[in-house]
């Protein structure tokens, strides 16, 4: 197993209890959607793949490797091979686009390279490259802070794909982001862990997106494990259960109310 | 107005009239006729001004070097500043922290006279003693205003780094240092405006530029350069603050 | 699809302007270091350090032999005299300028009167004077004092005299001028004189900002005395200064401790006094 769960808990200070005694499995490139009702542990599951967060019990096993057993040397060598997109790219306003996006590297690139790049950027064409890919290379070389959030959320992603990471872990990427931009945002990362055969873990809010681009979602809640199914086999019920504390309805992203299922037929995913 | 006014008055009259006594200083004898004749006589013996063409060579190559003692010492300052600041703001722990602090807090408790006069002792006469003396004092002040900047800073960015594996100076670098760095120029170059004053005046302990020049004059007796000296610092100081009013137009519009 | 197209490879456009900023900034500090003479060699070179290290212990231990602590306690006293005495010179200055500078204004707002024209013809000398007077750095003026008057308290008191005296006038027409005129023009309103309705009606109003300015100069006053004594105007910066030419470290130490608590100290009274009169 690529990254491995086993009675993995997490509980914070006050007692509180994030994840709750969780355990799971995710092959190489696999491609899984998280979805969960607010405060139910999709945040911190994420967290925890990306070796931010330490459980306090269970053990917890990243690309092949326990993170907290190893060096300090290994551990960023670790990370360097994870990738986070974040709901609010985490970029200084008056860096530029050009720099944040190298940024995705530093990980794996001799202190020197990271230097140098400061005072020029080393790789331009290959942050172009991936600013192409989001649609957004006539930004190269614009402030981060004139961009608007669309934008911004676009060179986050773009620094991850830089990164070529061998597990890419986003955490609600696309709240934030109208309903055609954030359908070319899961399709292109999507795209990415199949072309490179890495895996994907995606902790999505709007659950019409998670049944639609992914072959395998968890559903999470009260930090547990609510079901791990493929989407065909997930029904309605499920779902409102899932977010039966919601507001009594279970969010999408246009904002439209979820179609309800009728019994007998078969939900088709898209698969490519 | 309250019976604790009226009190607090009167103390305060009381402490005023005892200092006048405490120094024997009687304005009156102060301001007699002689002693007014002798201040008016010293007062007009500075007038006029010595302008003639060598002397005001020597005061521009004067006043270049208050210039240059301002902005080698700020300069020097922002250095020693920022690599106290890093620890002041705690980044290598606790212990660092508060020693960085007194560190800094020493540094900006002495005003820039006393250190250049130090600095006099140590280096010599001349403008490098005056140089050190900036660069101390207002590395302090450089340094505990950028302490608290780096704690203020949002560390998201940073962290966001080290989580896909960069080391933490590089991820200082790139996530945290672009928020901090406008900041910590423009107060550098708002303390080097302070510092061109401070330098002018500086020079009378013996640490160069104007300030020795107006020392030494007065010393022998030269009122009409002492009043160009008087009179170029005045003119420094008028062209500065309309030249740093002038830029903060140009970049705020 | 990874060699680069070097026809198409993009150039940074920050490029450029920054390299010629640095090259700029460097070009205008280079003749600095001459000017200034900066030499760190005679700091830290080999025969040097030896002298830097003994330099630095010359100021331990600190001097605290009964003598001259009884010498710098009579010399903090005298600075404190002196910041006070100049203070309360400056005020004496400063009061009818600014009554003199405002008065046009805020007599002319609560109401016309005798009076307006001696105070506009004065108006115009009267700012003169008091941007003259603070514009000479306080330790110029304390050279000139010292050379008019003789070393000692004296000079330092004119200086901070003149100097705040300007200062002090500057701001003290500022808050008068801004501060609300209605309660003033009520009174006239109800049939007072105009001196009345001033300091019945005015006064008060601007009273605790006055005092609360009044009482911050007299903080930066403290330390500008210790200052102005480098240059012979009396107080702990005289003792400092005679400490230094004999070279001896404990003493100076000793009056900087005493220098950094009196700081604080004024410091504190300044806080506590501003806090009583708000």
């Amino acid at each position: 197993m690529k990254l491995d769960l086993e009675r993995v808990s997490l509980e914070y200070p006050n007692g509180v209890r994030a994840i709750n005694q969780v355990s799971c499995g995710i092959d190489r490139s696999e491609r899984v959607a998280i979805i969960g009702p607010s405060g139910a542990g999709k945040t911190t599951l994420l967290r925890l793949l990306a070796t931010a967060l330490r459980p306090t019990a269970g053990t917890l096993t990243v690309l092949g490797a326990d993170p907290w057993r190893a060096s300090r040397g290994e551990l960023r060598r670790l990370r360097g091979r994870i990738g986070m997109v974040h709901q609010a790219p985490p970029i200084p306003p008056r860096q530029r686009v050009v720099t944040a996006v190298l940024a995705g590297r530093l990980g794996q690139w001799p202190a020197w390279r990271s230097l140098a790049s400061l005072v020029y950027p080393l790789d331009m064409p290959g942050a172009e490259r991936m600013l192409a890919r989001m649609e957004i290379a006539d930004k190269l070389f614009e402030r981060c802070d004139q961009l608007s959030g669309g934008q911004l959320q676009r060179v986050g992603v773009a620094r991850v794909l830089y990164q070529q990471p061998d597990l890419i872990l986003t955490d609600e990427p696309v709240s934030a982001v109208d309903p055609a931009l954030s359908d070319r945002i899961i399709g292109e990362l999507n795209r990415e862990a199949i072309e490179r055969g890495v895996t994907l873990v995606a902790s999505l809010h709007a659950v019409d997106l998670a049944l639609h681009w992914f072959p395998r979602v968890i559903g999470v809640k009260g930090g547990e494990i609510a079901f791990d199914l493929p989407p065909v086999r997930i029904s309605d019920a499920m779902l409102r259960e899932l977010y039966a504390s919601e507001m009594a309805q279970v969010p999408t992203q246009g904002y439209q109310p979820f179609e309800t299922m009728v019994p007998g037929v078969r939900r088709k995913p898209v698969y490519f | 107005m309250r019976l604790v006014h009226w009190l607090v008055m009167s103390v305060l009259v009381a402490v005023a009239w005892a200092s006048f006594g405490y120094l024997s200083l009687d304005l009156g004898r102060l301001f007699d006729r002689e002693a007014l004749a002798q201040m008016a006589k010293y007062a007009i013996s500075f007038f006029p001004p010595d302008l003639s063409a060598d002397y005001l060579v020597r005061i521009w190559q004067g006043t270049l070097e208050t210039i240059a003692i301002s902005a080698i010492g700020t300069v020097m300052a922002a250095v020693l500043g920022v690599v106290l600041a890093l620890p002041a703001a705690g980044r290598f722990g606790a212990v660092p922290r508060v020693a960085a602090r007194l560190v800094l807090n020493f540094l900006r408790s002495i005003p820039e006279l006393v250190w250049a006069a130090l600095m006099v002792m140590a280096a010599g006469l001349g403008p490098f003693a005056g140089t050190l003396g900036l660069a101390w004092h207002t590395a302090g002040v450089i340094g505990r205003l950028f302490a608290e900047t780096l704690e203020n800073a949002s560390p998201e960015p940073a962290q966001a780094l080290r989580l896909s594996g960069s080391r933490p100076s590089i991820a200082f670098l790139y996530g945290t240092m672009p928020n901090v760095v406008p900041q910590l120029i423009a107060y550098s170059l708002y303390r080097w405006e302070i510092n061109i004053r401070m330098a002018a005046i500086l020079g009378v302990v013996g640490a160069g530029g104007l300030g020795q020049m107006l020392y030494f004059s007065l010393s022998l007796f030269q009122q009409p350069q002492a009043m160009t000296v008087i009179l170029a610092m005045l003119a420094l100081v008028v062209i500065v603050d309309g030249a740093s009013a002038w830029l903060r137009q140009r970049l705020a519009g | 699809m990874a060699h680069a197209d070097s026809a198409l490879q993009p150039r940074d456009p920050a490029a450029l302007p920054r390299l010629a900023l640095t090259v700029l900034v460097l070009a205008l500090l280079w003749p600095g270091f001459s000017l200034t003479e900066f030499d760190p060699a005679v700091l830290i070179d080999g025969r040097s350090r030896e002298t830097m290290g003994k330099f630095v212990s010359t100021f331990f231990p600190l001097e605290t032999s009964p003598g001259f602590l009884q010498l710098v306690a009579r010399s903090t006293l005298e600075t404190l005299a002196i910041a006070t005495a100049g203070t309360v010179l400056a005020m004496l200055l400063a009061a009818p300028c600014a009554l003199v500078i405002t008065r046009s204004l805020s007599i002319s707002r609560i109401g016309p009167g005798p009076g307006y024209w001696l105070g506009r013809i004065l108006r115009l000398p009267a700012r003169f004077a008091m941007m003259f007077f603070r514009s000479i750095p306080e330790i110029v003026w304390a050279l000139l004092f010292v050379r008019a008057v003789g070393l000692g308290p004296a000079a330092g008191v004119l200086a901070i005299g003149v100097t705040y005296g300007g200062m002090l006038g500057k701001v003290y027409s500022e808050i008068l001028e801004s501060n609300d005129a209605r309660p003033a023009a009520a009174l006239l309103e109800t049939g007072s004189g105009r001196t009345a309705a001033f300091f019945y009606g005015l006064w008060p109003v601007a009273l605790p900002e006055l005092v609360s300015y009044t009482v911050y100069r007299w903080e930066c006053a403290v330390r500008a005395s210790v200052i102005m004594g480098f240059v012979g105007a009396g107080g702990l910066g005289l003792q400092m200064e005679l400490s230094m030419r004999m070279l001896n470290g404990g003493e100076i130490s000793t009056i900087l401790l005493v220098f950094l608590l009196l700081v604080m100290l004024a410091d504190a009274v300044s806080a506590i006094l501003r806090k009583v009169t708000a």
